[in-house]
């Protein structure tokens, strides 16, 4: 059994197990180790990529779910010009990462959570950006966010 | 020559740091003989020309071991530190290339191979310095790793906040300024001028008379042949135009687009994938198991039993953990089967009751101070869990009789040499490559690196290259925790509301004394260690002591201000030492926070002032309880005095980081034990702290006291838990004595 979907706007057909999770099939099939894998049970949030543009737990998404989807990963988030997405810059400029690890899923959920909203506000950002950072960069990710979207630093301004 | 720096090496810098480097030279002349502290770096050694060999290609000149510079004026500084996100392979590069007036845009630095020739001397001379002379730099360095370095000297170890403090001032910065003399006088001779006719800029030698230019490219050839200065002057701080400045990280783009390669990304051709189960129980062994369920699962290969644990090695992970999860292995448990969480705390109350103390440190008569009826306080922490997001991955590949092995661990020299004891092959033909590290906060130390050893027999007995990853349930259950402890505090107050005597007994493996600062200037002090040990590993978790004693010492401290009826900051000012750096942080956290002024009803604000790594943070912490009992923290202002400051704004993203995590530990984590063996297994039920619960208000700000460095990437984590206790006590009136905070306001 092979299952067709698109991946960073290629076709792709896998002949892994159906059960298989997306994760593992992005990593160790397609080479794209940019997802990263932290619990396998969908709580950390690492291994967000994009199924059909909302974010997607890959650990926990089974290949079978997956056929016929537009799936995008971190590797497929720069533009056409190979320039990097407005996010990514935003992230560049805040100096969010720290190990870096968690970045590529917490970069696809906001990416998300800007394309959803426009201009997300503190309270989107706190129930929409669920992705575990254990170095503690939330702040700067809220920052990148707003950042991103036009709205420097307003949650900081607005409070003092 | 090693025991008289030179005048120049210290100007600017206040007479305090001054005495305190010339004891460090002593100190390194008696221990390395014949040369200065960094002499086997500096001089024209064998360890500089194996680095050369290592590392050096055509047109590529090496000096000092951990610096080259190519004839296209490109700069590669080689790290014996792995720069695990906290920023240190960027301030160590602008320190260096600072020295050596490099231009920034043409530096790059990468790990150092994990090979002898660049074992971190100076690093290991620092550390075993406390053995012979106890310089004031390396106060505050746990005792756990004390005992490991005065063993090891082949060491690339990235821990204790050290990397800027050591090997950036003693090893980096020199390397930097002796180069740059090479360079000139390699330049002088070029030009036939003398050597103070000559300045460098931007990696060219300048001489402004005859308006020529030298590129460092065109002059490393010459200078690369001459001797380097052992002692060279180092800049004033004003004419700093690198260290200082907030240069953005170098690691930091291949972050962002997914091209960063961690030890979980690695591969090669015809490799497969393990995963592990060890004894659940610690100190168990691998009784029996049916490996057939295993090798019926599509894709596995292979079911590896090792001594206490067992292996299913697949085509990838998915087959290997589904393989794994087929298993029903049956462990002994080692006689560990009847330790518990409870049993540990009821072990400590016991110790502490007895007063048998194994160390005990302070001044002044305890006990006539505490009189007869003493202010009484019992504390409890339980085990905590490092959580890295990246869980262990390692690959090793054994052929030809040379064993390979790629990943990230926080020593990769001790990583390599710890693959050669279980291989039993010769050093040389064992090679650690080191790979980004995602996130480690203590755990991926040598002292406890268990999966070397895992896939060092894996890869012995397959014919093909094997990638271990260890499940997150695997992590969790078989953690290197920090200590579950308990403490019991007494003290007593004078008729003017004064401490007139403090006793802190605690209880756990080993003592905090080699980290404690208690910064109070009290009549009578007392710390007594009650030494306990469970079947549990426990190591460095980020701050290691300093975090439960932290929480110890500062949450008391505002119950005796409580009991005094006075404002905790006033009390604690009324403790320190007029003039002191702790009075400054203190004063300037309570102006910036805004203490004293009027907040809502039902929030309050708590602080907390601990010392730890050689620096001092203070938070201020603005908390209410929501209708669910859940805390809710509002605003978090801190300050720092960590001395000089080489990265502000990497430094500032430490101490952002730091308290977040201070704060995550004390409102949701525990490791609990039951039947010898960790209840939890994976985020689920090890609650770390997300976006929501972080306050969105953080002010950090760093006084510049010009005092010696600090520690970085620890410090901001220890007062967190107590300024968020104390703030809820201020809101609610109830006080925290027992962590996680989550556990007891649902317990």
């Amino acid at each position: 059994m092979t299952i067709n979907a698109t991946i960073n706007g290629k076709s792709v057909t896998l002949s892994a197990e159906p059960d298989t999770p997306l994760l593992w099939v992005v990593r160790e099939e397609l080479g794209l180790t940019g997802t990263k894998f932290g619990c396998g049970i969908a709580a950390c949030g690492a291994c967000t990529v994009h199924v059909d543009g909302a974010p997607a737990r890959s650990c926990s998404l089974p290949i079978s779910e997956i056929a016929g989807k537009n799936i995008t990963t971190i590797e497929g988030l720069k533009n056409e010009d190979g320039t990097l997405h407005a996010v990514q810059k935003a992230w560049i400029a805040a100096q969010v990462p720290q190990c870096g690890y968690c970045q590529s899923g917490q970069i696809m959920a906001a990416v998300a959570l800007i394309e959803q909203t426009g201009t997300p506000t503190d309270s989107q950002i706190d129930e929409a950006m669920t992705n575990i950072c254990r170095c503690g960069t939330y702040p700067r990710i809220r920052k990148a966010i707003h950042a991103a979207t036009g709205q420097a630093a307003t949650a900081l301004e607005g409070a003092a | 020559m090693a025991d008289t720096p030179t005048v120049d090496t210290e100007t600017a810098a206040p007479a305090k740091r001054k005495g305190l480097k010339r004891r460090m030279f002593l100190i390194g002349g008696v221990a390395v003989v014949g040369a200065g502290l960094f002499g086997i770096s500096m001089a024209d050694s064998s360890a500089a020309k194996s680095a050369a060999k290592l590392v050096g290609g055509k047109g590529d000149h090496v000096f000092a071991t951990w610096l080259k510079i190519a004839e296209d004026d490109s700069i590669t500084i080689y790290s014996p530190h792995t720069d695990i996100g906290q920023g240190s392979n960027t301030g160590l590069a602008q320190m260096l290339a600072e020295e050596l007036d490099a231009a920034w845009d043409q530096v790059r630095i990468v790990s150092a191979p994990a090979e002898a020739a660049f074992a971190n001397v100076g690093l290991g001379r620092g550390f075993l310095a406390e053995m012979t002379g106890k310089p004031a730099i390396i106060n505050g360095i746990p005792q756990s790793f004390m005992s490991f370095l005065a063993r090891q000297m082949n060491l690339q170890i990235t821990g204790g906040s050290t990397a800027l403090r050591f090997t950036g001032q003693v090893t980096f910065q020199k390397v930097g300024a002796a180069t740059r003399l090479a360079l000139i006088e390699a330049a002088a001779k070029r030009l036939g001028v003398p050597a103070s006719e000559l300045t460098t800029q931007d990696s060219k030698v300048l001489h402004v008379k005859s308006a020529r230019t030298l590129r460092y490219g065109e002059l490393a050839a010459y200078a690369a042949q001459l001797n380097l200065d052992n002692e060279p002057a180092l800049k004033d701080p004003r004419q700093y135009r690198l260290i200082r400045q907030s240069l953005q990280r170098l690691d930091i783009p291949a972050k962002v687009d997914g091209t960063a390669q961690y030890g979980m990304d690695f591969s090669v051709p015809n490799m497969r994938v393990a995963t592990i189960m060890a004894a659940p129980v610690r100190g168990g062994k691998l009784t029996s198991v049916d490996i057939a369920p295993a090798l019926a699962v599509k894709g596995v290969q292979k079911v590896v039993k090792l001594d206490d644990a067992v292996a299913v090695i697949g085509s990838g992970y998915w087959p290997a953990i589904s393989g794994l999860r087929a298993l029903a292995p049956q462990f002994s448990d080692g006689g560990n089967g009847g330790i518990s969480s409870a049993s540990i705390f009821q072990a400590h109350d016991a110790l502490m009751a007895k007063g048998e103390a194994d160390g005990e440190a302070g001044d002044g008569d305890v006990a006539a101070g505490l009189g007869s009826q003493p202010i009484e306080a019992k504390y409890q922490v339980p085990f905590l869990h490092h959580a890295m997001m990246e869980p262990f991955a390692l690959t090793g590949h054994f052929k030809d009789g040379k064993l390979d092995l790629w990943g990230g661990m926080q020593d990769p020299l001790a990583s390599k040499m710890m693959a050669v004891e279980v291989s039993g092959l010769d050093a040389d033909n064992v090679t650690f490559h080191p790979m980004i590290i995602g996130g480690s906060f203590g755990r991926r130390l040598p002292m406890y690196m268990e999966i070397v050893g895992q896939v060092t027999k894996l890869a012995m007995q397959l014919p093909y290259p094997i990638k271990l990853i260890w499940s997150r349930e695997e992590e969790v259950a078989q953690g290197a925790y920090r200590p579950q402890s308990s403490a019991a505090l007494q003290a007593s107050l004078t008729q003017e509301k004064r401490i007139a005597a403090f006793r802190n007994d605690y209880a756990q493996p080993e003592s905090a004394e080699s980290e404690t600062v208690f910064p109070y200037i009290l009549p009578a002090v007392s710390r007594r260690h009650f030494a306990h040990s469970s079947n549990q590993t426990t190591g460095a978790w980020r701050s290691v002591n300093s975090t439960q004693q932290g929480f110890y010492n500062e949450s008391f401290m505002d119950e005796l201000a409580h009991e005094a009826g006075e404002d905790p900051v006033v009390f604690r000012r009324n403790h320190l030492k007029a003039g002191s750096r702790h009075l400054r942080v203190l004063d300037e956290v309570a102006a910036r926070s805004g203490w004293g002024r009027p907040l809502p009803s039902g929030t309050g604000r708590g602080v907390a002032l601990v010392e730890s790594f050689k620096t001092i943070v203070a938070h201020v912490i603005e908390a209410s309880v929501t209708d669910d009992g859940t805390p809710k923290i509002h605003r978090i202002t801190t300050v720092v005095d960590a001395g000089t400051i080489v990265n502000p704004d990497a430094a500032m993203a430490q101490i952002e980081g730091g308290t977040l995590m201070g704060i995550s530990s004390a409102l949701g984590e525990a490791i609990t034990l039951e039947k010898g063996a960790v209840q939890q297994s994976n985020f689920s039920d090890y609650p770390l702290l997300k976006m929501a619960n972080a306050p969105i208000i953080h002010d950090v700000h760093f006084i510049n006291s010009g005092s010696e460095m600090g520690g970085i990437g620890e410090p901001g984590v220890p007062p967190a838990a107590p300024a968020l206790a104390n703030a809820l006590f201020a809101a609610t009136g109830k006080r925290v004595r027992n962590l996680p905070i989550l556990t007891q306001a649902k317990g």
